[in-house]
């Protein structure tokens, strides 16, 4: 047996046993968890540092947003009980939908720029394989190594290695297959998924468009999109990815890019604290060759890191303009118009988000009706993946299903319907059996088709009831 | 241009004019399928005939009644299920607005099945159009003439460009399939289901597969036998077998089992006369092929009822196996036919282990009086869905999710979940271009001061939903002292409109 059979082996073995399902043991393993983030910064720390030159407090801000999560967690009071809903009538007996999470055995793959974000898969009752990226090798084996020490080490094993290894994983069976990364990738996981019948999650990527209205406060515009830009150096799947803008503004967006640059990275992002660098040399020249044929607006130097790089004029046919950037090259393509820059949208795969800058209400709305994308953001960037109440995943090539607070309890649960009826009333059910006739069909077709609701018809008798209560009370004491 | 591609590219043409957006557009599309099954119901059940031996009252019952339903239900619902859905707020989106605005896919591609060839095949479709997407739709080959009546009628009522529907068999299947779609919607088999997902892969192409698998029947020997299995060879012999959610086959304690096989027997008489072959409720199967296939199935077990056929007019009678065991004939498929094996199980907990040996199944059945079993069936296995003292009916409520896990399938439909298997669930933020100054604790050079700020914004978790109502509490308190100071109201008077506002306190918490 391969070192991945038997890891997944033991992982299924471990679920069997049925400890992965009671609420308090999913709790304590998302407390160890937090304690792991906690307790492990400088591990953490330095590991990110080696990786991707992650350093100072912003990598602390990304550790408290993975903690925010788990303790999201605790108020949902883990959703895992089931959920009454009463409905219609045709039963006699009462219906129930219950929807109880059924278990999975899930396989997760990580990539590099999210190397910290568990997607909890403790908290739906699964087991789970986590194969980290082996590009943020440093990350990988801080993991590889320090998690066993907090969560049960046969439920969620950690397995590290590149292609090769993960091709093996790709060979066993998993009850579902969550992966993040690019779109290639993506289609080999889902293909290799297919002859298990494995449903997949894919958070993939794509160039997400950011669209800048020529009336709208242009600083404050560009301030919002130069931070969610350089953010891991542009290394973020929902980066803005390139810009469209009117030529009359394309100056002034330059300009105000250049100068929240500086602001946020003094003189040199180089050796700015805050900046960070691109993952790996193959990486980096794959991010310098893309700025081939292009117009620099400022920026593109390119020496050990890549700098911030804004690119002007740049048309629909250039080399930055046929794939992910992936990095802090910022191409401005000019449009005339609202219309010709959802033109240009429409034109190409949809993304996994999509920005709009405007004060005009109709402008946005008009975006939004008229184009497809993952997520919609108007006025900002990336600040969406903080809400969790919103689900977070693609559309097409960017990516298929959606997590993020209890999107991701429900991705990775069974949403099983249960219906408890009684071996009683027999009676009813004659109208369904053989032999059949038109009267028979009749009752069932009152029944079937009628629409009472039978929540509404509960609440309005309470009410009722109150109403009744009211009145006899005002009648005996208050006369 | 194959055929095919033609279909799909006219699809995606006229989807791309926006016409299926407007939910005007999709209701008229919706009444327009409604009075295909009122105006055309005598050739729909005249296909079906043809092709299951179903009756005409069968065809509606089992098939169009339903159809009529979900169509109701989306046309009633449809501006609720369209609407943009608001989603809770936290600190960071107060002052902002934050919902998932649902949004059509784009060209779907629907595959049905033989077996219930309007329901499966078009309750799909009704999600597809109520969604706002264009579908293609491709009957199963397998049910000839009703094929040919969808594909002569469909286009009669509904938008033949935004919704084409494609005949023919595997060649044609496998040209779709090479095509691009936003979503594939697939009833079957799990061996096809494999192949459509490997498809689909190469475009990155959701899916929903609805499959089958050995749908298990445990009967609890405590409970009213007769009911049961009165319910039981309902739901077993509807369509001679062949409905994905059919019982597969019983397990149960052999000290029940004579008592089981007696009560099937009656209820089958009762069903379908002294002679299933000449009653007019009692289908056929498919086809020859098929016919083999479940004939042979039979294999070494031992027949308690029925047990004969006739290939000619591919009639196999109702046929109870009994004392079957794990490996025999009838236990290494799903049966698909009018076969219903009983395998003897020293109780519950041998029961679950079986069921749990096996793939997960479409539906699992239990039969008891006793919640405590009922609860322990549920909990200790695994299933798309789990329904308790009756067989099939579950696929009824359109609130209920109807869908697989594992080998029996993935994703869920019926209702509003169709609408949402078909529609794409944006989330949308909409913040404004004001406010900068909150934003500073999220830019560098990062400091342990604005890091402070980040983590109060982000880590503080209030229930938003908890205030407001207090909030609104407080301010009805306002309002009442107000009144009551105000209006110099006599002392009866005060007492009343404080017990109203008790009663509004009251009403308050039991209706939110």
């Amino acid at each position: 047996m391969s070192q991945e059979e038997l890891v997944v082996e033991r992982a299924r073995r471990s679920f069997q046993t049925g400890r992965s399902k009671p609420l308090e043991f999913r709790l304590q393993q998302l407390r160890r968890l937090q304690s792991f983030l906690k307790e492990r910064q400088e591990d953490i720390k330095d590991a990110l540092q080696k990786d991707l030159g992650k350093v100072g407090n912003s990598f602390i801000t990304h550790i408290y947003f993975v903690i925010l999560w788990i303790s999201l967690i605790y108020s949902f009071e883990l959703t895992a009980c089931p959920c009454k809903h009463i409905n219609s009538f045709q039963h006699n007996t009462e219906q129930m939908q219950l929807v109880t999470p059924d278990f999975h055995h899930v396989c997760l793959f990580q990539v590099f720029h999210d190397e910290f974000v568990y997607h909890f898969l403790c908290y739906s009752g699964n087991a789970a394989i986590v194969k980290p990226s082996e590009i943020s090798s440093t990350s990988s084996t801080v993991i590889k190594q320090l998690l066993p020490l907090y969560l049960d080490k046969d439920l969620y094993q950690v397995v590290e290695g590149g292609v090769p290894e993960t091709q093996q994983l790709l060979k066993q069976r998993f009850d579902h297959i969550f992966y993040t990364g690019s779109t290639a990738v993506g289609k080999l996981v889902m293909e290799a998924a297919a002859p298990h019948l494995t449903p997949v999650t894919l958070e993939l990527g794509g160039k997400s468009p950011c669209y800048i209205d020529k009336d709208c406060d242009i600083r404050i515009a560009c301030r919002r999109i130069t931070w969610a830009k350089l953010i891991n150096c542009g290394q973020t799947c929902i980066a803005p990815d390139f810009i469209l803008c009117e030529p009359s503004v394309q100056n002034r967006v330059v300009e105000e890019i250049r100068r929240c640059v500086k602001e946020f990275y003094a003189d040199s992002p180089k050796t700015s604290d805050d900046y960070g660098r691109i993952i790996n040399q193959r990486q980096f020249k794959r991010i310098v060759g893309l700025m081939e044929g292009c117009t620099i607006a400022f920026g593109g130097d390119a020496d050990e890191s890549q700098g911030p790089t804004v690119l002007k004029n740049v048309t629909g046919d250039s080399r930055v303009m046929q794939e992910e950037i992936f990095g802090p090259l910022l191409p401005i393509v000019t449009v005339q118009s609202v219309d010709e820059a959802i033109h240009f949208i429409n034109e190409r795969e949809k993304p996994l988000a999509l920005y709009v800058f405007s004060h005009n209400v109709k402008l946005i709305e008009k975006v939004l009706a008229e184009t497809s994308s993952g997520a919609l953001v108007a006025n900002d960037c990336i600040v969406h993946f903080l809400d969790s109440a919103l689900p977070f995943g693609g559309v097409g090539h960017s990516g298929m299903g959606r997590y993020r607070g209890r999107h991701t309890f429900d991705q990775l649960s069974n949403l099983r319907s249960c219906m408890i009826k009684q071996l009683k009333m027999e009676g009813l059910n004659s109208m369904r059996y053989p032999p059949h006739s038109t009267k028979k069909l009749g009752w069932a077709r009152r029944f079937l088709l009628s629409q009472l609701n039978v929540q509404k018809l509960r609440n309005m008798a309470m009410l009722a009831m109150l109403t009744c209560l009211a009145a006899f009370v005002v009648q005996r004491f208050l006369r | 241009m194959s055929r095919e591609q033609q279909a799909v590219a006219r699809a995606r043409k006229a989807f791309e004019t926006g016409r299926s957006r407007p939910l005007e557009y999709r209701i008229i599309q919706l009444k327009n399928l409604q009075r295909l099954f009122i105006e055309r119901q005598k050739e729909i059940s005249d296909a079906v005939k043809k092709d299951l031996n179903k009756s005409e009252v069968g065809t509606q019952l089992y098939e169009t009644l339903g159809l009529e339903g979900e169509i109701s239900l989306a046309i009633r619902k449809l501006r609720e299920w369209a609407a943009p859905r608001p989603v809770e707020k936290n600190l960071l989106t107060l002052s902002d607005t934050v919902y998932i605005q649902p949004e059509p896919l784009g060209v779907v591609l629907i595959i049905g099945a033989w077996n219930y060839p309007w329901a499966v095949t078009v309750q799909p479709l009704i999600g597809a159009i109520a969604a706002g997407n264009a579908a293609v739709v491709k009957p199963s080959e397998v049910c000839v003439h009703t094929a040919k009546v969808m594909e002569d009628l469909l286009p009669l009522y509904i938008d033949k460009e935004l919704y084409p529907v494609v005949t023919g068999g595997v060649p044609e299947t496998q040209e779709l399939l090479r095509q691009r779609f936003d979503h594939i919607f697939y009833t079957g088999n799990s061996t096809v289901g494999k192949v459509i997902m490997e498809a689909a892969a190469k475009n990155l192409t959701p899916l929903t597969l609805e499959l089958g698998g050995k749908s298990p029947c445990y009967i609890d020997k405590n409970c009213d036998i007769s009911i049961a299995c009165r319910r039981i060879t309902w739901g077993k012999y509807t369509n001679c077998g062949q409905t994905c959610i059919a019982p597969d086959y019983i397990l149960c304690d052999p000290s029940i089992q004579d008592r089981v096989i007696e009560e099937v027997k009656k209820s089958i008489k009762d069903f379908y006369t002294e002679k299933p072959k000449t009653c007019p409720d009692y289908g056929r199967i498919i086809n020859q092929r098929h016919f083999k296939r479940i004939m042979a199935l039979v294999g070494d077990s031992a027949v308690a009822a029925g047990g004969d056929g006739d290939e000619s007019d591919c009639f196999i009678a109702p046929t109870v196996l009994r004392d079957v065991k794990p490996d025999a004939k009838v236990m290494q498929e799903e049966i698909f036919g009018p076969l219903l094996p009983i395998l003897p199980v020293s109780g519950l907990d041998e029961a679950i282990k079986f069921i749990n040996k096996r793939e997960k199944p479409l539906v699992l059945y239990v039969f008891s009086a006793d919640e405590k079993v009922i609860n322990r069936m549920r909990d200790e296995t695994s299933s798309g869905g789990f329904l308790a003292n009756d067989c099939l009916v579950h696929f009824s409520v359109s609130s209920l999710p109807f869908g697989g896990v594992g080998n029996s399938g993935m994703g869920c439909y019926h209702g509003k979940f169709s609408f949402d298997q078909l529609s794409h669930l944006r989330g949308c933020l909409i913040k404004k271009l004001k406010m900068e100054g909150v934003n500073n604790m999220r830019y560098p050079p990062h400091t342990p001061k604005k890091l402070g700020c980040a983590r109060f914004f982000i880590l503080k978790t209030f229930d938003l939903g908890w205030v407001g109502r207090m909030l609104l509490l407080a301010l009805m308190a306002v309002v009442a002292a107000f009144v009551l100071q105000v209006r110099e109201t006599q002392a009866k008077s005060k007492k009343m409109l404080l017990f109203l506002f008790v009663c509004l306190f009251v009403s308050f918490h039991v209706f939110s």
